[in-house]
């Protein structure tokens, strides 16, 4: 028996096309267009090493607040079912779907010098968030957190349990369940988690300028020093830009076989 | 030391209610079809599951629901070996074995475990990972590693039913010699006839939650009161009700019977006690029964001859015999069965 794979209709394909150049195109201009006499020189240059440190600072701080409260999220996440469940995904998953600047808007409204929480912190304790490094910091956990707390929960809730109750009946109580065994059979949907959550931190822009602005050396994030340097030095917001694709290009290989399933 | 456990699972439609006592020394194999409910005592008894009853080992109460006691897993010492193996994917052989001594904070852990696995023969694996292990190789060191914690009590769910049978026999003898030297309270729990009669001293046999037969494997097997223990016995089972040398079976049909005695009787016919033939033959006072043949399945140079009708039975006859009478399915056939080789007893 043979069997012939039937054939596209020519439409489909066109459009399939077409769909690909749009995905296509604006990474050759990235390539065409860099300067890449000048990258070396670009790289250096004070401007890009001090946003780019402050990206990776960020963005590092943000992907460990993520593990520290997000591991244990996704633990309750996957404990619960029904209704509870439904409104708990929904509450963690929004800034995933939610568009970035509204995020920063609801958290200027949150931790705002007169926002609900923020105008008792300055009123107690003379604390300030908005347009500090830790609102940068802030605004990156809050937009990518959920991607770890998705990981995670799926690691947990196809994680075999029996493994646990094994431990269980050797004598391990609940916390040398949880590090010995739950937590290193997880690992895979932690890293994977972590890599993607850090990655969202990394381009964070929308939330990032509305609640942290734009101060150099302080808030001014690699996404945010290429929006302003297209105006006035292109070269440097290409090569910038050039960074992250790197970047992004590095994660996607480097997870292909984990949980992309590319 | 004994475990003496009266345990009540209720789960949507599905109850399980046993009453189960094993002494030290003694392996008893909880016997039962798929969906018996043995898994779900295993648990119970584990301390995994939640249950209503009375559960004490060694005069140590582990579950009271009346007094609200529940001891926890972890505080139980009853060691639990898993139908496939549940090793730590993550930690070598040797550190699968440390486990529980760590876990109960034994000193020495991984000179300890490597001492169980020297003993077992298995010190050069001490290093593997579990994935790098047979499959017997790794239920092997399951049960070690269950061992190593010296419980009291020491549960094993179908310990062989996921291995190759190639390998099963010599898993099973394994088993059965480390069983042998462990000196505390042992039930198994297994859907496998030969797996319980090969490592179980008394069998109790399971279904729908309830406890249908218990005893010595050759007495459960000598007596079925189930249809599942018949089925494994090879056995057919018809249950009645006897009056002198009578018994009358489903859809009245009347079933001779030496000395059948009275009231509501199991009533044992062995295949080969089941003569076949195509015509009806002369009436002595014997059992006769005509029906139509369902299947012929053949077993070295014995078949096996089901037969469909008022009473159904299966015969086994001789390869020669299937030939001579041209049995085949659809056939019709006469069943021939002496009252003497008919063995009732009360139900």
């Amino acid at each position: 028996m043979s069997r012939t794979r039937s054939r596209v209709p020519v439409l489909i394909g066109a459009l399939a096309a077409l769909g690909l150049l749009l995905f296509l195109l604006p990474l050759a201009g990235l390539i065409v267009r860099a300067p890449w006499n000048q990258t070396l020189a670009e790289l250096t240059d004070p401007t890009t090493t001090t946003a780019l440190g402050l990206s990776i600072f960020c963005s590092l701080t943000a992907t460990a607040i993520a593990l520290v409260l997000g591991v244990p999220l996704a633990m309750i996440l996957a404990r619960t079912h029904g209704t509870l469940r439904n409104i708990l995904r929904a509450l963690t998953t929004l800034p995933m779907v939610l568009p970035p600047v509204v995020g920063g808007v609801a958290l200027l409204l949150a931790f705002g010098r007169r926002g609900l929480v923020g105008s008792l912190l300055y009123q107690w304790f003379g604390i300030q968030i908005p347009f500090t490094t830790a609102a940068a910091v802030m605004a990156e956990t809050f937009v990518a957190m959920p991607f770890l707390v998705i990981a995670v929960e799926a690691g947990l809730r196809s994680l075999d349990h029996r493994y646990e109750e094994a431990a269980r009946s050797l004598g391990a109580g609940y916390w040398r369940v949880l590090t010995r065994v739950t937590l290193p059979l997880l690992r895979p949907a932690i890293f994977s988690g972590a890599v993607l959550c850090w990655a969202r931190a990394l381009g964070e822009f929308g939330a990032t300028i509305t609640f942290a602005g734009n101060f150099p050396g302080r808030t001014q994030t690699v996404p945010i020093a290429v929006y302003l340097a297209l105006e006035t030095k292109p070269e440097a917001a290409i090569t910038l830009s050039l960074i992250l694709l790197v970047v992004s290009v590095a994660i996607l290989v480097g997870l292909r076989d984990r949980w992309l399933g590319v | 030391m004994t475990l003496e456990a009266a345990v009540r699972v209720r789960r949507d439609g599905f109850t399980l209610d046993v009453t189960v006592s094993v002494a030290a020394g003694e392996t008893v194999a909880v016997l039962g079809p798929n969906g018996a409910g043995k898994t779900t005592l295993l648990r119970a008894l584990a301390g995994l599951d939640d249950m209503e009853g009375r559960v004490t080992l060694d005069g140590e109460v582990l579950d009271d629901t009346d007094r609200g006691v529940h001891v926890p897993a972890e505080r139980r010492h009853a060691g639990l070996v898993f139908q496939d193996h549940i090793l730590f994917p993550h930690l070598s052989v040797l550190e699968n074995v440390a486990f529980g001594l760590r876990a109960r904070g034994k000193p020495h852990a991984r000179a300890a475990a490597r001492r169980w696995l020297d003993d077992a023969g298995l010190g050069d694996r001490a290093e593997a990972l579990p994935r790098a292990l047979s499959g017997g190789q790794a239920q092997r060191i399951a049960l070690l590693r269950a061992l190593a914690t010296e419980p009291k009590l020491l549960l094993l769910d179908e310990p062989l039913s996921s291995l190759d049978v190639s390998i099963r026999a010599e898993v099973r003898r394994e088993l059965t010699r480390q069983l042998a030297s462990f000196n505390g309270v042992r039930l198994l729990v297994t859907h496998d006839p030969l797996e319980a009669m090969a490592l179980a001293d008394r069998l109790v046999v399971l279904e729908r939650g309830e406890v249908v037969q218990s005893g010595k494997p050759e007495e459960v097997t000598a007596r079925p009161r189930s249809r599942f223990v018949a089925d494994l016995a090879g056995v057919n089972l018809l249950r009645g009700h006897a009056h002198g040398d009578h018994v009358t079976v489903a859809g009245n049909e009347a079933l001779a019977a030496a000395g059948a005695g009275e009231g509501d009787v199991f009533a044992v016919i062995h295949p080969r006690a089941v003569a076949l033939y195509r015509t009806r033959p002369d009436g002595t006072p014997r059992n006769v029964w005509y029906g139509h043949v369902d299947s012929v399945d053949a077993y070295g140079d014995r078949v096996r001859v089901r037969v469909v009708g008022p009473v159904p039975l299966v015969a086994e006859v001789t390869r020669a015999a299937v030939q001579e009478l041209g049995l085949a399915a659809g056939a019709d056939v006469w069943m021939v069965v002496k009252a003497t080789e008919v063995s009732a007893y009360p139900a």
